[in-house]
């Protein structure tokens, strides 16, 4: 009730302070959740398109042999890699989807090609999956411009830019051949387009029957594609997998490094950001709390007179903190979700679709509420400590 | 209990800055007994020591040496805590300029003592205090501010809190001394009635000797002694 009654009385500094520390919070959450919907958006669009984790065949080494003299060969070459299957892959689908954390396993038989069509051919990368599989490792459907994402017999999906350089629509006819000199005519079933030009430009869909056909590999496949529940942890997945199998397993994490350290340093910058923001709000309130000591000298003089223990008075003012920092993060969380919300309304791409959306998740606004609560407390602690050691005749005289 | 003295010291002396070329001694061994429900005024000329002495009765300050007993109790200084409860329980306290409390109504002053004693507030409590505000006249301004009342009010407010928890003795420094005549006087009749009726020992310190001449007693302080009792 006294904490209570001393910021009421003080009520234009109590309106500045909570002001102040309710925009520290919605700063500090808009910040983050700014900065977590930019990264899931850059993820999404870079790794939308990809595996998290790819199993290989381990690569193959030219072994040295020693000579019965004892010489080896000064220098070793470096072996040219040929396309190979994945040994015993069946038998590891099961093994990869047991590790914790992975969510999809789908194996793809993959390899270079050439898409011919009359005169014109232009060079591809030939990915042959099992449909159901595939669609649960990356969206395919969300990325479809036109037909579907199914593969059956000689159907092919191919990118908008590879239909637009072959002239190619739904249900044309195209020729695959294979560095093996081996084709096929497959008919078009589907367009996407994945926002790569790239990628739209290189990849051509077909069932991974097909082309283990074209790649000859009988049976075989060249990789396999695994999605994980947590994007973080893929690369301790991949250690795991390559744990359980003997395979190759390579994350995301190791082949996009520099996207990575990317995020990371957007993290260390946006946690750099709010603990200054933190410490700004906790010199805010110490500074209104020790300003409310010194001009509430005489009442906590008059209070200990009246039998109000050191303790008391401390409760007094770590309580005023507290409460300043409960309603502090009560009302920055309402303002932090409202800047949210005004972003993705006023920030749109040129298509008018949302850039990104900040991500405002409950741990994040429950956890800047606790800091800004714990703030509150530990920045009345200076003042509180003065309160309450205060001289109760001093005080009540010259306060 | 009944016998004993609200109030005893025995040898009081208070020094400051001991231990410094500018030590000084301001109570030169006090001796002093109130009884129970006795209503004494300390007078004295500034710098007799007066305040110095009423704080060490308030315990609000620790004697150099010597023996205070408050309410059939040896203080012993070392022990904030139960200083600090002890003093909640046996003082009430009235101060020249009444000290209310600015951020609480005149009711919540009231309560203010019997809150901290309690450590909350209840139905009661309020009760009480109101009945206390009425039997001062104020019950009708029991919800204002103080700064909504007279000096006069204001005091007899500041009466009702040192009043509120019954204690045995209440130390009044100047009570009347920022008063007109007539709200001295009513703000003296209601602490007589309170010492007469419940038995409440007061110590005055006054300046006013016309207010001096209607205590039971008259307590006179020079230069840190006692010099008639």
């Amino acid at each position: 009730m006294v904490a209570l009654r001393f910021l009421r009385e003080g009520r234009m500094q109590t309106a500045l302070i909570l002001a102040g520390i309710s925009a520290g919070v919605a700063v500090s959450i808009f910040l983050a959740a700014l900065i977590a919907g930019l990264q899931s958006s850059i993820i999404v669009r870079t790794l939308g398109t990809q595996a998290h984790v790819v199993m290989r065949p381990p690569e193959e080494r030219t072994r040295t042999v020693l000579e019965p003299s004892g010489a080896a060969a000064r220098t070793v070459q470096t072996r040219a890699q040929r396309l190979r299957s994945i040994d015993q892959w069946q038998a590891m689908i099961p093994l990869i989807e047991a590790v914790p954390g992975v969510v999809a396993v789908s194996p793809m038989a993959s390899g270079p090609a050439f898409a011919v069509r009359g005169d014109a051919s232009k060079s591809v990368a030939l990915l042959g999956v099992d449909t159901a599989r595939f669609l649960r490792i990356v969206r395919m459907a969300d990325y479809m411009v036109q037909g579907r994402f199914a593969l059956q017999g000689t159907d092919a999906v191919i990118g908008l830019d590879l239909a637009k350089d072959l002239g190619l629509a739904l249900g044309d006819k195209l020729r695959i051949r294979s560095a093996e000199d081996r084709d096929e005519v497959v008919t078009v079933t589907g367009i996407f387009d994945v926002g790569a030009r790239d990628l739209n430009r290189r990849w051509v869909f077909i069932a991974i029957k097909l082309a283990q056909n074209l790649l000859d590999l009988a049976g075989g496949v060249s990789n396999i594609d695994i999605r994980v529940d947590r994007l973080f942890e893929a690369e301790a997945i991949a250690r795991r997998i390559e744990g359980r199998t003997g395979a190759l397993a390579e994350s995301w994490m190791q082949t996009n490094a520099q996207l990575l350290a990317a995020l990371s340093n957007q993290t260390l910058t946006n946690r750099l950001i709010r603990g200054f923001v933190v410490l700004i709000v906790a010199l805010g309130i110490a500074s209104v709390l020790v300003v409310s000591v010194v001009q509430k000298s005489r009442e906590i003089g008059i209070l200990r007179a009246m039998g109000a223990s050191r303790r008391a008075i401390l409760g007094v003012f770590l309580l005023q903190g507290a409460i300043l920092g409960a309603l502090g993060a009560g009302l920055g969380a309402l303002g932090g979700l409202a800047l949210a919300r005004a972003f993705a309304r006023v920030f749109r791409n040129p298509d008018g679709t949302v850039l990104f959306r900040p991500e405002v998740t409950v741990e994040l606004v429950a956890g800047t509420a606790a800091v800004a609560l714990a703030v509150g407390v530990l920045a009345a602690a200076i003042p509180a400590r003065r309160a309450a050691s205060l001289d109760p005749v001093e005080a009540i005289r010259h306060g | 209990m009944a016998d004993t003295p609200v109030l005893r010291l025995a040898q009081v002396r208070k020094s400051y800055n001991l231990g410094t070329p500018i030590e000084v001694e301001v109570l030169h061994g006090i001796d002093l007994t109130l009884a129970r429900g006795e209503f004494a005024a300390l007078i004295g000329p500034s710098g007799s020591g007066k305040s110095t002495l009423l704080n060490i009765v308030g315990l609000l300050e620790r004697p150099t040496s010597g023996v205070v007993e408050l309410d059939g109790q040896t203080v012993h200084g070392d022990d904030e805590a139960s200083v600090t409860a002890l003093r909640g329980r046996s003082l009430g306290f009235v101060f020249q300029f009444h000290h209310l409390i600015p951020a609480f109504t005149a009711v919540e002053n009231v309560m203010m003592p019997r809150i901290i004693g309690a450590g909350r507030a209840d139905a009661a409590m309020r009760a009480e205090a109101l009945a206390l505000l009425e039997r001062m006249g104020l019950r009708e301004h029991a919800h204002k501010p103080p700064r909504a009342l007279s000096g006069g009010q204001q005091q007899r407010v500041a009466i009702a809190r040192a009043l509120v928890r019954r204690p045995p003795l209440v130390l009044a420094d100047e009570p009347t001394g920022n008063l007109d005549t007539k709200s001295a006087d009513e703000a003296f009749a209601l602490m007589r009635e309170f010492n007469r009726n419940q038995a409440v020992a007061f110590l005055l310190v006054t300046h006013d000797p016309r207010l001096a001449s209607r205590c039971d007693r008259v307590i006179e302080l020079l230069d840190g002694r006692v010099v008639s009792a």
